[in-house]
């Protein structure tokens, strides 16, 4: 049979009556237009949660000292079995980029007169990298003026507004941190992350400075470290594991004195969650490609009872059964997929609109037209094969003789 | 000289049934038709003519009796042969609604031959040349409603010629149209049949009946007379 000439026939047919035409596509509009705006907002929402999780390091991974919290007040006691020596074992590890021991106190900031309360953060260099800090005057203290105990301070943007007058040079001037003298050398930019340890409102000193000058204290609060690729970063958790059982002489996992978190766990934990709920609300908007296909079915019996006729005038000349059954069913998919690609273009504009409305990352995936395109072709053959079997099956007599 | 008939019908009844009525549309007739022929079926609505056209024209087959198309019996043919009877032994000529709508001259004269399954090229080609022939070439790529009711005729003649049939079959083809179109369309198929195409007109008008050779009559379902010139 010709398809070629009788899907141009069935677009002539469905020109022949362009207002009844749309309305019967709405349903499939709407439908196939829902589940792609649904499909790309969920899937834009999880990119932007894995974006903001990385930047606070999709590649990085904190060990914490004592065992995995069970219950309330498990962490309250002091814990200090993580010292400097294991960052650097930890630094020498294969596919690790870098490892910086942290210790971090809240404790009042003052300049001229003015006070904060502000977290402390005692880090090494390298931790500039590892949590991809970034330095907006100045510059980030070096691996010397960590060893050196040098009194310098990196500090975030917030606590630049909060101690200094507007306009006034933050660098080169001193900071007194729990009542030492710091030199300002660095501010850093405007970050984005948010939540646990917001660098905006740091401030960042040499860690052997915070240790032995601020605190006093040999053990770390915690290590982080930065391994080349995420894909990577199991393997890195299972080899730092190893390491500080051994390095602890500890033979027992129940009797491990650190913790290892990596963001990777927490990234495929919210992918979880936004997937299911993409999934599910997917299906209601799916509902409607159904409501959309009775409609289909409901205008298709009708034409076939209009063109009754033409469908006698097509038997007398020759048309088998068969042949009649094809070019109704082609006319109901030619319908669902005009539809169905107009609801594409409809869902992909207005989750385009929307994401930029909400700021989320805009996801248009390829295979969601071809999955629009088979779902609508599907609606129009299970649909319309009633009404073309029903035309198929007339009369040749009857089918001419209708007025 | 003599010839096989093509159409043969042997003691053929037509009885249809709607529920507990039974209704006998033919009750047993008996005519032949040979190649070059134009036969008129002639009768009053109730006459059996529109049976007799219907078995004809492989629409229908008889309740008994044979009809004999080309020497074979299709009585017991199923709806896709009979289909591939219409398609290629009989070519329909209608009172009205003889074009598809919304759809070109020249694609309706085509469409025959897409269901026979031939290509395209060919298709066209061969859509062209009846079109030539019936004097209508020139509306081939209007819309089948753009065109007035004797050029209709014409496209409709040239499609039942395009596959080449065994009759053409004429259903009150003047029905719809002026006297003087009419005119033309007769002198148009008394032309075909001079050019050996055999013709089988149902009408109820005497003076459009005129134009064929042979005159058959029927009254309730009987042939009352079967006269040729």
């Amino acid at each position: 049979m010709d398809y070629k000439e009788l899907i141009s026939l069935a677009l002539s047919n469905l020109r022949g009556n362009i207002l009844r035409t749309l309305l019967t596509m709405l349903g499939i509009i709407i439908g196939i237009a829902s589940v792609i705006i649904i499909m790309s907002m969920g899937q834009g929402a999880t990119a932007s949660i894995v974006d903001r999780i990385s930047t606070l390091g999709a590649n990085t991974i904190n060990v914490f000292p004592g065992a995995r919290r069970r219950g309330p007040g498990a962490m309250s006691e002091t814990v200090t079995s993580l010292v400097p020596k294991d960052v650097e074992a930890i630094a020498e590890l294969e596919n690790v980029i870098a490892a910086s021991g942290v210790v971090s106190a809240r404790t009042t900031v003052s300049y001229r007169g003015k006070n904060m309360s502000s977290s402390i953060n005692g880090v090494e260099a390298a931790y500039q990298q590892i949590q991809s800090l970034e330095v907006d005057l100045g510059s980030f203290f070096d691996e010397f003026q960590v060893k050196g105990m040098a009194r310098v301070a990196v500090i975030g943007i917030d606590i630049v507004s909060e101690l200094f007058e507007e306009g006034e040079e933050p660098l080169g001037k001193a900071i007194r941190v729990d009542g030492k003298s710091f030199k300002v050398i660095g501010v850093l930019e405007q970050s984005d992350a948010s939540g646990m340890s917001n660098p905006n409102e740091a401030i960042y000193i040499p860690l052997d400075t915070m240790m032995k000058t601020v605190i006093g204290q040999n053990y770390l609060g915690s290590i982080v470290i930065l391994a080349t690729d995420s894909e990577l970063v199991d393997q890195v958790v299972e080899d730092v594991d190893n390491l500080l059982m051994d390095r602890h002489e500890i033979f027992d996992i129940d009797l491990k004195d650190f913790t290892i978190m990596n963001f990777q766990e927490m990234i495929s934990t919210i992918s979880n969650v936004t997937g299911i709920l993409t999934t599910l609300l997917s299906a209601i908007a799916a509902i409607s490609l159904l409501v959309g296909g009775i409609g289909i079915m409901n205008i298709m019996l009708v034409t076939v009872t209009e063109r009754t006729k033409e469908i006698g005038l097509l038997k007398s000349i020759g048309a088998k059964n068969n042949q009649i059954l094809v070019q109704f069913l082609l006319e109901a998919v030619v319908l669902t997929v005009a539809g169905g690609l107009i609801g594409v273009i409809i869902g992909t504009g207005v989750s385009f609109v929307i994401a930029k409305a909400v700021n989320i990352p805009f996801i248009a995936k390829p295979s969601s037209v071809v999955i629009a395109v088979g779902v609508s072709s599907l609606v129009g053959v299970v649909f319309g094969y009633y009404p073309a079997r029903n035309a198929a099956k007339l009369n040749p007599i009857d089918a001419l003789r209708y007025e | 000289m003599k010839k096989n008939p093509i159409i043969s019908f042997q003691n053929v009844t037509k009885t249809y049934i709607t529920g507990p009525v039974k209704y006998q549309a033919l009750g047993g007739i008996d005519f032949e038709v040979k190649k070059g022929e134009f036969v008129a079926i002639i009768g009053a609505s109730g006459s059996g003519k529109s049976t007799t056209m219907n078995i004809i024209g492989a629409l229908d087959v008889p309740t008994t009796g044979k009809y004999l198309l080309n020497g074979k019996s299709i009585s017991n043919y199923n709806d896709d042969e009979l289909a591939e009877i219409r398609n290629k032994e009989i070519g329909f000529v209608f009172q009205s609604f003889n074009l598809l709508p919304r759809t070109t001259v020249l694609k309706n004269v085509e469409r025959p031959m897409m269901y026979a399954g031939i290509s395209p090229r060919e298709r066209t080609k061969r859509a062209m040349q009846v079109l030539k022939n019936v004097g209508i070439a020139g509306k081939a790529n209007n819309l089948s409603n753009h065109i007035s009711g004797g050029q209709i005729q014409r496209v409709a003649i040239a499609r039942a010629l395009a596959m080449k049939p065994s009759i053409i079959l004429a259903d009150e083809p003047t029905g719809n149209i002026d006297s003087k179109t009419a005119h033309e369309i007769m002198k148009f198929l008394v032309q075909l049949n001079k050019e050996n195409h055999t013709i089988i007109l149902i009408t109820h008008e005497r003076y459009i009946a005129a134009y064929a050779k042979r005159v058959i009559t029927l009254k309730d379902g009987k042939i009352i007379s079967d006269k040729k010139k």
